[in-house]
């Protein structure tokens, strides 16, 4: 899978609240609730990011709540795929169960200015700058879990193998 | 090699030895979500097209906006209770209580594993069950299947010896751990608690700490059973047979000493739960409101620590006090012990029981500008429902004292 788009960027322990605040949660309108991503801490992001945006992260993005809504406004926004240093756990697990890449590839988030144009090639482990011609390299996600992104979640993974195969 | 005791109760619980690092399905014993999580769970497990595996190990309840203060989250309750009646599923409706506090209250036993929509469920690691949050659709599928897929994680042991000193409570052990391992320096790991200070720990104590291991990035936070936890099971009228203890000789990635000799009473600071300083540093700033409650600080000690502040005092009149009891049995208790009492006379107000406040849902949102100092576990901007407010974090001493003066101010040496 090649994912290719521009670059928004963000610092380290971007938290659940600041993706998406508590109190916009009280419907499951997922498109209504998306207008208000990162409404704290970057207020223009959800009405200019374009569909195949790709995020970049410092240390520890999406720590503190286990709201799914976080991954879910990140994903109906059109954002292809989120890179940071490290993610927090449970983001990260709500992220592939819903079928959002995440790619853990510390350096990006260094050498990647925001408006950069890159492409993510996610079976080599690459990140090619476009803007900037440099290359980065990250290790890819278990095999197991690379199955579930390419099935578009765990949902539909687990209709498809009917249990977890680890 | 000895097992840690997340690895104790993994091996324990798939019945072979499993370690740090391995990738395993393991059989789930308890399940919860509440109102912010289970609609999205319930939607996917029609999703998966299966009905849950076995009621009696699933629990629901409202209390992240309870009672509703908006149609569409009436509409959403209407749900949960809709689904949990059809399905015979145990459901804690509006008022009884933070589900966090109702599951140790009445559900937890040591051994178990135990899954919650919720990124604090860490906090029954304190009861030795290996509990960890995870988002709506990994517990949809926990739902469906009664297995989950996790990560054996590694063990960050913490090792704290000594007594607590005087106004120095559990919140300020954790918080002073945390400034020292980071927000993010547990991320994947089990903490697990060891030293002298265990026998001092009551089992308020250990929830206190084991709530906030997350705020680490923690997968849990765990504690072993000893005379203590055994002494609170067996009032709770639940199984008392099993202690729990990891080997001498297990293997920690990490490792954190501390003496309560550091300790002193501290505040978390705007906006991240790791700012952690002295009290003293913020002698004097003014706050508009103050909270007291939450999984984390709203127990019956909690509001005890609060009300010998309060008695006899009055709430600053520029001040708001807001109180809230972590579950209708601490309510009762409250309103029995005369606590109630003492805080409505001194001028406070009194939220049934629930989340409200510490995640900006209703009951209590600041104003633009305005400073909140709050027992809760997160100070992250916007959390208590207005970004353009500040958060402070606290003991409940150093919160209802704060609301007596009007402003943050050290209570060692008071009265
Ligand atoms: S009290 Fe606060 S931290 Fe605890 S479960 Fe409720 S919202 Fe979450």
């Amino acid at each position: 899978m090649i994912l290719k788009g521009r670059v928004w960027k963000f610092g380290d322990n971007v938290n659940t609240d600041e993706i998406i605040a508590g109190k916009r949660l009280l419907t499951l309108d997922f498109e209504e609730i998306a207008k208000y991503a990162f409404e704290a801490i970057k207020p223009d992001f959800a009405a200019k990011v374009k569909p195949g945006d790709i995020i970049i992260a410092g240390d520890n993005f999406g720590c503190g709540s286990s709201r799914e809504q976080a991954p879910i406004v990140i994903k109906k926004l059109g954002v292809s795929a989120v890179i940071a240093n490290y993610f927090a756990r449970i983001f990260f697990r709500n992220a592939i169960n819903i079928g959002l890449p995440l790619i853990e590839a510390p350096g990006a988030h260094q050498t990647v200015n925001e408006g950069d144009i890159i492409e993510v090639n996610l079976k080599e482990g690459v990140i090619k700058n476009l803007t900037s011609n440099r290359e980065i390299h990250f290790k890819k996600i278990p095999q197991f879990l690379t199955e579930i992104l390419s099935e578009g979640g765990v949902i539909n993974y687990l209709k498809k193998n009917g249990r977890f195969k680890v | 090699m000895g097992l840690t005791l997340a690895e104790k109760i993994l091996s324990a619980k798939t019945g072979s030895r499993v370690e740090a690092g391995d990738l395993i399905v393991v059989g789930v014993d308890l399940i919860v979500a509440h109102d912010g999580t289970a609609p999205i769970a319930i939607n996917q497990l029609k999703e998966l097209g299966l009905n849950v595996f076995n009621p009696d190990k699933i629990i629901l309840v409202l209390d992240h906006a309870a009672p509703s203060p908006k149609d569409t989250v009436s509409n959403l309750h209407k749900t949960i209770r809709e689904f949990a009646w059809k399905n015979n599923i145990k459901l804690y409706d509006v008022g009884c209580g933070v589900c966090h506090q109702l599951l140790v209250e009445n559900h937890v036993n040591p051994l178990t594993v135990v899954l919650g929509a919720d990124s604090h469920t860490c906090t029954y690691g304190a009861l030795g069950a290996f509990a960890t949050g995870m988002g709506s659709t990994d517990i949809a599928v926990a739902m469906g299947y009664g297995q989950t897929w996790l990560k054996v994680p590694h063990t960050y042991k913490i090792k704290v010896d000594g007594k607590l000193p005087p106004h120095v409570y559990s919140k300020d052990l954790i918080l002073t751990i945390i400034k020292k391992i980071t927000a993010s320096g547990a991320t994947y790991m089990s903490m697990e608690f060891h030293g002298s200070i265990l026998k001092q720990l009551t089992i308020d104590d250990r929830f206190t700490i084991a709530n906030m291991a997350i705020e680490a990035g923690g997968k849990t936070g765990l504690f072993p059973v000893d005379e203590i936890t055994l002494k609170y099971l067996e009032s709770a009228g639940r199984p008392a047979n099993i202690r729990l203890e990891a080997d001498p000789d297990a293997y920690y990635q990490k490792e954190l000493e501390l003496h309560t000799s550091e300790l002193q009473p501290v505040v978390a600071a705007p906006d991240q739960v790791d700012n952690v300083h002295p009290v003293s540093d913020f002698e004097g700033q003014e706050v508009n409101q103050v909270f007291i409650g939450t999984c984390t600080n709203g127990r019956l000690s909690d509001l005890q620590a609060a009300a010998r502040i309060l008695k006899g005092n009055k709430v600053n009149s520029r001040v708001r006090l807001i109180i809230q009891p972590a579950s209708a049995k601490i309510y009762l208790q409250a309103l029995k012990t005369g606590l109630i009492e003492t805080f409505i006379e001194a001028g406070a107000t009194v939220n049934p029981p629930g989340c409200g406040p510490c995640i900006g849902r209703h009951l209590g949102i600041l104003a633009d500008g305005e400073i909140c100092l709050s027992t809760q576990n997160r100070n992250f901007k916007g959390r208590m429902g207005n970004p353009n407010s500040k958060i402070y974090l606290s003991n409940p001493e150093v919160a209802a004292l704060a609301a007596v003066k009007g402003y943050i101010t050290d209570p060692t040496g008071y009265r």
